[in-house]
């Protein structure tokens, strides 16, 4: 909302500096956003008369022209057609300085002195209108500066009003706030009418069909108008609100709205057939232009105005162009009315037509302020117009609105909810300065009506907010709550996530943020088959654009992209990992299931210094990374499965990754295909693990304590020759199936094939290690276990020993 | 004889001091202690010495000797010690070299303030609770008293899944849930992700709040300003200025915006803090009895406070973050910078 100053002082005295004024509203809870200086963008422009006006010798289109500062009389040549001699216009002078930085010269146009320029309003940033000369007020005295005579300068606050204050969205609103801030005596416009003998009731009617979205209409006519631009100080309050100036009739309806709160319309009467109106909702698919010369198809239920026939406004939102006041209008029919806030709410947003009026409609006006602003109206278009009030007005008011009255405060549970005392006439002395009626009860209580524009106040929690709010936050006293242990479930998974965070810092991974929505078309990117539950989004609604409307199912397509997005920026060594959600659908008005996920990505050098000597990342690079969390969380059991595998991952270097046998993830280089589609050079490899499953293997680990043996370990290494498909974990699995007792521990040291193996085998070099738990072994007494372990893996393998 | 042992002991004194290398060394040991060094030389002129002074040139011709020789051991000691050392001093690495091996990665800025706050408000007896990012329009809204075609609802422009299911616009709708199932007393904290349709420097369609919840008998505005005072001032630092302002939100009453004088200028007006000099930090308030009364809470018995802000304005703040959206394009650029 936008505050002129010098309006608003029309309303309340003010002694504040601005800055004082800006800092108490905004401790009072209406934020002043900016404080906006208005000056003119112009000097040395002064008020002139035009004493002749003769067509230029030698150009047609030209007028030389006398004009007068009062003091002297200059030539000037002038281009503009709307001027005769004793038209009062803005003269800028030689020297002066016109919007631009231009300034004025004397010169000689086609042969003829030019002393000077009449000027319109937009080439003096005044106004839009660049049709012709500005013309001003006759009682204006001559060389006035130009900025004193419109009164230019003025101080604009921007208030940011919340969305209970509806109060607030008016001069007169905001003029409240200051009086109760500053102690000082507002000062309301008195308004007196003059009516006419000729009674409205006996010209038009009112007929409200649909009460319940229309509680209360009344309306005036105003006849013998005469239609023209509004004067000077008119245009100025509207300029300084924001609006323009457009006719003195229509002008006094935004200007009565910015005044009071309360929207108005004014229809040109003689075009409301059969010279009545029907308050009434829409049909289905009823077609609507509106003043704004849209066409609109009315969702059923729009709460229509109409005359006898058809509609004429939208209720609440815009009037009609069928109806509008013209400049030959003649009569006024005056419209000021409450509407249901709720349905003009779902109006404005269903026709996408968020106007003035219906900003304040929905947020609920002053149902008492529908009747004065009526009568301030007329009276004003009467005034500026020179049209005839007729008698009475139409007051049709079949629903009461409701108002708050009497509400129980009770100065205890003040206390309670500020934790400090404040004294009865403390509180009775704010609320009294807004409006408020308070009555005493009995000891400590009262009963307080609101003013009827404080639609936001109807309980005792309400009352408080206005005690504190103006008694000042800053003087409540700093204190902490009572001590009191809760009991809340911790997240274990929680716990988890920072542990499994600090695992791959240190390993050299950086966390990302990647939105949790993006292009439904990442489920053909990433090649998911129909059946996969990952192929169907659920797609927001009203997205911001068609890549950001699909919840993602995976986060692996994100972490792509990031990749990629760095690759454009010339960084193409990345270890790069999220924490985040995906989400799946379930049936339709269920909420869809979230995953807590962890997802993954390497690409390019292993080390980004000299040291690494340019070694690219790998499967076992990952693979490492994600051993080492589950090493971390105890959890030996994990096992890689190339059975699994993802259609975007390259199916000779992926697999899942299975827990308990259940499948919480997968790892593996990506697809070349993907690669190219997304455009990416390098190998790229990803990982993805859900959280959920992990978490809950974790909580039902035990870790139970082996004993160390003191005795020393007998080693014994033998190299098996097997296919080249034959995986290393199988047979790591039938050595140690074997459940020989003093076989501590198999690993791998060499896997090798060379030209001297046959064609799709290759070599695995076990290392055995021999250990008692009570003894030191013999040599015999190793070979004979290891001799047992080699031949059973070679029968039930077909491996053969390498030499 | 004995002003000449005097002079000998001189002479081989000072030529210990100038002699560097182990054969000097085993050079000066032959010059005055071998079997034709000047020592023994002197010692054989005994027979020169009057009987009465013999006893006490013997003596001081041994004492000699011994001094040299100890002498004479500790220099080629110190000297094999020098000898090491040189060895060493050769195999001199460039120190300045960097380091090999994994560098390690950086935490997501955001996160990292997620986890500041959380571990301030859990020394305060917070306790994280989380829930669902894609919501019932009931816990996101009308739990929260924001009704249906409500002018509130423009405070947050939303994502819809379905007409009653939205992408949650703020973590409020945790705490009803957990108010649903828990009786006071209360003290929780649930942050994450939240998405509201809007996308400019100061904007993205998805962001991350933290909003707590303190519910028991006896709380009052004084202690929001006391957990909120203490908390600021531990982010921020204690010398940290702030203000309690009245604000609207539909689930608090009275609420409260709170602003902190501003980090960059200090309060004298600039482009961050809009000249006002004032930075808004957070929204909290006392809950409003319509919200305690969705959730079976006796507002009578019971009362509480909640705050909300906003992750990515306080690292923005902290860090000098001039664009939110740098977030989350994950430049590995921006991101190493913290």
């Amino acid at each position: 909302m936008l505050v002129s100053l010098k309006w608003l002082k029309d309303y309340v005295d003010i002694e504040l500096t601005t800055e004082e004024l800006a800092h108490r509203l905004t401790m009072a809870g209406l934020e002043v956003d900016e404080i906006k200086s208005i000056h003119p963008q112009f000097s040395g422009v002064v008020v002139a008369k035009i004493l002749s006006v003769k067509p230029h010798p030698s150009a047609d289109r030209l007028s030389l022209c006398a004009v007068s500062d009062g003091t002297e009389i200059y030539p000037v040549v002038c281009g503009a057609k709307n001027i005769a001699s004793g038209d009062i216009v803005p003269l800028a002078k030689v020297g002066a300085v016109i919007p631009g930085g231009y300034t004025i010269k004397s010169s000689v146009l086609r042969g003829e002195k030019s002393d000077g320029m009449l000027c319109s309003e937009g080439e003096l940033e005044i106004g839009d209108d660049e049709s012709g000369i500005m013309h001003l007020p006759a009682d204006l005295s001559l060389g006035l500066p130009l900025e004193a005579a419109l009164a230019i300068e003025d101080t604009v606050l921007d208030v940011n009003v919340t969305p209970n204050r509806s109060d607030c969205l008016s001069m007169i609103g905001m003029a409240r706030e200051v009086a109760a801030i500053t102690g000082n005596k507002m000062k309301l416009p008195s308004v007196k009418i003059k009516e006419s003998s000729e009674d409205i009731h006996s010209q038009s009617s009112v007929q409200i069909v649909d009460a319940d979205l229309c509680p209360r209409y009344t309306a005036r006519m105003i006849k013998n108008v005469k239609v023209g631009p509004s004067p000077i100080w008119m245009k100025n309050r509207l300029e300084s609100a924001g609006l323009r100036a457009i006719n003195n009739i229509v002008d006094v309806t935004n200007f009565v709205m910015l005044e009071t709160g309360q929207p108005l319309h004014a229809f040109d009467f003689r075009f409301l057939e059969e010279g009545r109106i029907v308050v009434r909702k829409s049909r289905e698919n009823e077609e609507f232009i509106s003043l704004d010369e849209k066409s609109h198809i009315l969702p059923a239920d729009t709460l229509l105005i109409c005359d006898g026939v058809k509609p004429v406004a939208i209720g609440g939102i815009m009037g009609g162009l069928n109806s509008e006041v013209k400049e030959d209008t003649q009569t006024v029919f005056l419209e000021s009315a409450y509407f249901n806030p709720p349905s003009i709410r779902r109006s404005a947003r269903k026709l996408a037509m968020p106007t003035d009026a219906a900003f304040r409609f929905e947020r609920g006006i002053d149902p008492e302020g529908v009747v004065k602003a009526l009568h301030r109206a007329a009276q004003l278009i009467a005034d500026l117009s020179g049209g005839s009030i007729s008698k009475n007005y139409i007051d049709e008011y079949p629903n009461k609105i409701p108002s708050a009255q009497n509400i129980p405060l009770r100065l205890d549970r003040i206390r309670r909810v500020i934790g400090m005392e404040i004294g009865a006439k403390d509180v009775t002395k704010i609320l009294r300065s807004i409006g408020m009626i308070v009555k005493q009860e009995g000891r400590g209580r009262y009963l307080v009506t609101p003013p009827t524009c404080r639609v936001d106040i109807s309980r005792e929690i309400d009352l408080i907010e206005e005690v504190i709010r103006l008694y000042g936050y800053d003087r409540v006293p700093v204190t902490l709550p009572p001590v009191a242990v809760t009991e809340i479930e911790v997240i274990p998974r929680l716990d988890m996530e920072e542990k499994i965070r600090q695992l791959l810092i240190g390993s050299g991974y950086t966390e990302i943020v990647n939105y949790s929505f993006g292009n439904p078309l990442v489920a053909d990117a990433l090649c998911f088959p129909e059946n996969d539950e990952r192929r169907i989004p659920v797609r927001i609604k009203n997205p911001l654009g068609e890549d950001l409307s699909a919840m993602r199912t995976t986060m692996i397509y994100g972490l792509l992209e990031t990749a990629k997005r760095n690759a454009n920026n010339g960084s193409f060594d990345l270890k790069i990992f999220e924490i985040g959600r995906i989400f799946l659908n379930r049936k339709k008005g269920e909420l869809p299931e979230e995953k807590n996920m962890i997802a993954g990505l390497l690409t390019g050098k292993m080390t980004d210094d000299f040291w690494g000597s340019g070694k690219t990342v790998d499967f076992y690079t990952l693979k490492g990374s994600l051993e080492n969390i589950f090493v971390d969380f105890k959890m030996n059991n994990s096992r890689y499965v190339s059975t699994v595998v993802e259609p975007f991952l390259h199916p000779g270097k992926s697999c899942g990754i299975i827990l308990d046998d259940k499948q919480i993830g997968f790892l593996g280089e990506v697809h070349p295909d993907v690669l190219e589609k997304i455009n990416l050079k390098n190998k790229a490899y990803v990982f993805e693990i859900n959280l959920d499953i992990l978490v809950a293997a974790y909580l039902e680990r035990n870790i139970s304590c082996q004993e160390i043996s003191k005795y020393p370990a007998v080693l014994r290494d033998a190299a098996f020759v097997i296919p080249d498909t034959m995986e290393a974990d199988k047979m790591l699995n039938i050595v140690l199936g074997q459940k020989e007792d003093l076989l501590e521990n198999v690993s791998i040291f060499d896997v090798y094939s060379g030209k001297e193996f046959t064609e799709g085998t290759k070599s695995l070099g076990l290392r055995f290690s021999y250990r008692s738990s009570d003894r030191t072994l013999t040599d015999s007494e190793a070979n004979a276990v290891h001799d047992r372990i080699v031949q059973k893996t070679v029968t039930l393998t077909g491996a053969k020993i390498r030499d | 004889m004995i002003s000449e042992l005097q002079k000998l002991e001189n002479d081989a004194l000072a030529e210990l001091k100038t002699a560097k290398t182990e054969d000097q060394f085993l050079n000066l040991r032959i010059k005055y202690l071998g079997r034709k060094g000047l020592l023994t030389g002197l010692l054989r002129n005994i027979t020169q010495v009057t009987e009465a002074e013999k006893p006490l040139f013997g003596k001081l011709c041994n004492e000699l000797k011994n001094l040299l020789n100890a002498k004479i051991d500790e220099a080629l000691q110190q000297q094999a010690l020098r000898n090491k050392e040189d060895v060493l001093l050769k195999e001199k690495i460039d120190v300045t070299l960097p380091g090999n091996g994994i560098k390690c990665g950086r935490i997501h800025p955001v996160i990292q303030v997620r986890r500041e706050i959380c571990s301030i408000f859990s020394s305060f007896g917070f306790s994280v609770v989380e829930g669902p990012e894609i919501e019932l329009d009931y816990y996101n809204f009308e739990a929260l008293n924001i009704p249906k075609d409500h002018p509130a609802r423009d405070m947050q422009d939303t994502f819809y899944i379905e007409d009653n299911i939205v992408l949650r616009t703020h973590t409020s709708p945790v705490q009803v849930r957990v108010m649903e199932k828990v009786r006071p007393p209360l003290r929780i904290l649930s942050p994450g992700r939240v998405y509201r349709r809007d996308s400019d420097v100061s904007h993205t369609p998805m962001f991350h709040q933290i909003e707590g919840l303190l519910v028991d008998k006896g709380v009052s505005f004084g202690d929001l300003k006391g957990i909120l005072t203490a908390f600021l001032k531990k982010i921020f630092g204690e010398s940290t200025t702030l203000r309690f302002r009245p604000s609207f939100f539909p689930f608090t009453e009275p609420s409260a915006e709170v602003d902190i004088r501003c980090v960059m200028c200090g309060g004298k007006g600039c482009r961050v803090c809009g000249q006002s000099g004032w930075l808004e930090i957070l929204g909290s308030g006392m809950v409003d009895p319509a919200v305690f009364q969705n959730v079976n809470y006796d507002f009578e018995e019971y009362s509480g406070f909640a705050f909300g802000l906003g992750l990515e304005r306080i690292a923005m703040l902290k860090y000098g973050i001039s664009d939110i959206r740098l977030f989350f394009e994950n430049d590995i650029r921006f991101l190493k910078q913290f």
